[in-house]
């Protein structure tokens, strides 16, 4: 039969026949996530519209939730905090691991300790880097008494309880174990890169930073896009490190929108205002996910 | 699709000519990055040793004294009354069976997608990937409600299954981007030797990808492992939680007892830190996919 039919395109020259065993492969793994991240999802919507506790019924509100969001100081303070986090985090960690991964690409003694030793805090979790940084931000704990050694005694203070300072000293242990896995990030985009062309500048006289700016960083254009999706996608979902280092006080000032969104849907049980907080963070999102779901599709036609 | 094996470079010999100008430049390296690199492992060393001191010279001392003591007293609260010893017993019960169902039902996935003509192969596996990126917080409560009417709700198997469901996507588009790039001559032999789809993909395909299963795997284990969200969304009993949210209630139970809490962090990132020193190159690799070159 199908040697009737038009050849088939050398693309798919690999290509069979589909027999029913190769559907059964299919169709088990996608109804798995259909039904634990598609369905879930599709609801999440729905009670979004609804107020409900829990018990009985949810009852349609329309879009009361989402007027009610924007009238909700701690919420807006949390969609703040949420851009400041998303900043702070993005920024310090490219700049941290775009750094390291010029000064560690080239092999030379040594490298391969300190790479290790940067992308070590990779592993642990976030509610072990959480706990890491507790120890050292307690009014007796190292970071003060480095600042008494140094004679700053004026900063010492409460880190984790000051509602001035406590996002920011969440963000550093955030910062601290996020830029080892930018740093892989670019070192694997440098290692990419074509080097002859660092050399034909170098020979022509271009000074370092020429290089970098001129050479090198246009190549790392793929790299960059990733590197940003992936950090605002992180970003958004943000939670394990604050709850455990701040639960999202002192006051709400380290609240992001997950731990609110949590708060809400977890202590309080108000499901459905907890739903709309989640659709917003979904919807900020949404960008984030097409741009990195558009790279994957080029990567898949390459 | 990359799986781009960046390996941590074995320290070569640096290139020749040692030059002048090269040797003080060797020199200036090591002064800005061993320095870095100490005060980066540093928060480590001090929770770490901080684990072994006693009670009595932490209250007396403070935590970032010098040390005076040397006790095991943390780790065997932590591990006894502490109940990190049962939780990492759990961790265990969580992590292996769905490490192991996420890479077999992936692979399943991505051999359909990637060795077949599927109509819409393509729009199903984005589709899938996009399932992974969405936040989690879009699916924590239906989630709790659908493991509560499947009757799992506060059981491990519930919180297996959402793993498995939400790692997936991932999973197999990675291994897909794999099993696209095994020659199809490998399996046409095979084929007019009279072996099914089922054969080819347990003889041919999966001892062929290998690298990128175990690439994956590690990287599944530690995110697994990690996890905090899931767990205490499906999971109500504290009896029943895995390790890093047992870590959170221990600590609102030893608030000043700071060995006891150090002790406890160390127990919860010692089994990561296990699979990432003994997987080294496979895990670094693990993060490069997905990502692209």
């Amino acid at each position: 039969m199908t040697a009737v039919t038009a050849p088939p395109r050398r693309r798919r020259a690999g290509l069979r026949a589909v027999p029913k065993v190769v559907w059964v492969f299919l169709l088990i793994p996608a109804a798995v996530e259909i039904g634990m991240v598609f369905w879930p999802a599709v609801n999440s919507f729905y009670l979004s519209l609804t107020e409900w506790n829990g018990l009985g019924a949810a009852q349609p509100v329309g879009l009361e939730n989402f007027r009610n969001l924007f009238a909700d100081d701690i919420f807006r303070d949390a969609l703040w905090n949420n851009v400041l986090w998303a900043v702070g985090f993005g920024g310090l960690s490219v700049l941290g691991g775009l750094g390291l991964a010029i000064a560690l690409n080239r092999p030379r003694r040594g490298v391969g300790l300190y790479r290790s030793a940067i992308y070590l805090p990779m592993v642990f979790s976030l509610a072990v880097t959480g706990l890491f940084w507790r120890v050292q931000y307690q009014p007796d704990g190292t970071i003060n008494t480095l600042l008494g050694a140094i004679g700053l005694e004026s900063v010492e203070r409460q880190w984790l309880a000051d509602p001035d300072t406590a996002l920011w000293a969440v963000l550093v242990a955030a910062v601290w174990r996020q830029v080892g896995y930018v740093m892989v990030l670019y070192l694997a985009g440098l290692k990419s890169t074509d080097p002859s062309l660092d050399d034909a500048a170098a020979t022509d006289g271009a000074g370092a930073w020429q290089r970098f700016r001129y050479v090198t960083w246009p190549q790392l254009r793929g790299v960059n896009t990733v590197v940003f999706a992936v950090t605002v996608i992180d970003s958004l979902r943000t939670f394990d490190i604050v709850w455990a280092m701040t639960q999202g006080g002192p006051y709400h000032s380290s609240e992001l929108l997950s731990t609110y969104m949590f708060q809400q849907g977890f202590t309080f049980l108000n499901l459905g205002y907890a739903s709309a907080i989640a659709v917003v963070i979904f919807a900020l999102a949404l960008v984030f996910i097409i741009t990195y779901l558009v790279r994957a599709t080029k990567e898949e036609a390459a | 699709m990359s799986t781009a094996t960046l390996t941590p470079a074995p320290p070569r010999t640096p290139p020749a000519a040692p030059g002048k100008p090269k040797r003080r430049r060797g020199w200036v390296f090591h002064a800005v990055l061993a320095p870095l690199t100490l005060l980066w492992v540093a928060p480590m060393v001090f929770v770490l040793v901080l684990a072994f001191r006693s009670f009595d010279d932490i209250a007396g001392n403070g935590t970032a004294a010098w040390p005076a003591s040397f006790s095991f007293d943390g780790f065997r609260e932590a591990m006894g009354r502490g109940t990190m010893g049962r939780a990492l017993w759990t961790s265990v019960q969580v992590t292996v069976p769905a490490v192991l169902l996420s890479l077999l039902l992936a692979s399943w996935a991505a051999y359909a997608l990637a060795r077949f003509a599927i109509p819409g192969r393509r729009a199903i596996l984005l589709t899938m990937l996009a399932g992974n990126l969405l936040p989690p917080q879009i699916l924590l409560i239906p989630v709790s409600r659908v493991m509560e009417s499947l009757g799992i709700y506060d059981t491990l198997a519930a919180l297996v299954i959402i793993h498995v469901g939400f790692g997936l996507g991932f999973y197999t588009f990675v291994l897909h981007g794999f099993m696209r790039s095994i020659p199809g001559e490998l399996t046409e032999a095979a084929k007019i030797d009279g072996a099914g789809p089922i054969a080819i993909y347990a003889r041919i395909i999966m001892p062929l990808c290998r690298p990128s299963l175990a690439a994956l795997g590690a990287l599944a284990t530690t995110w697994i492992f990690n996890d905090l969200i899931w767990a205490i969304t499906v999971l109500r009993t504290e009896a029943k939680l895995p390790v890093t949210a047992a870590l959170l209630n221990l600590q609102g139970g030893y608030v000043s007892n700071w060995n006891v809490v150090a002790a406890a962090s160390v127990i919860a990132a010692v089994p990561t830190a296990i699979v990432f020193f003994a997987f080294q190159r496979h895990f670094v690799s693990g993060l490069l996919m997905g990502s692209s070159k």
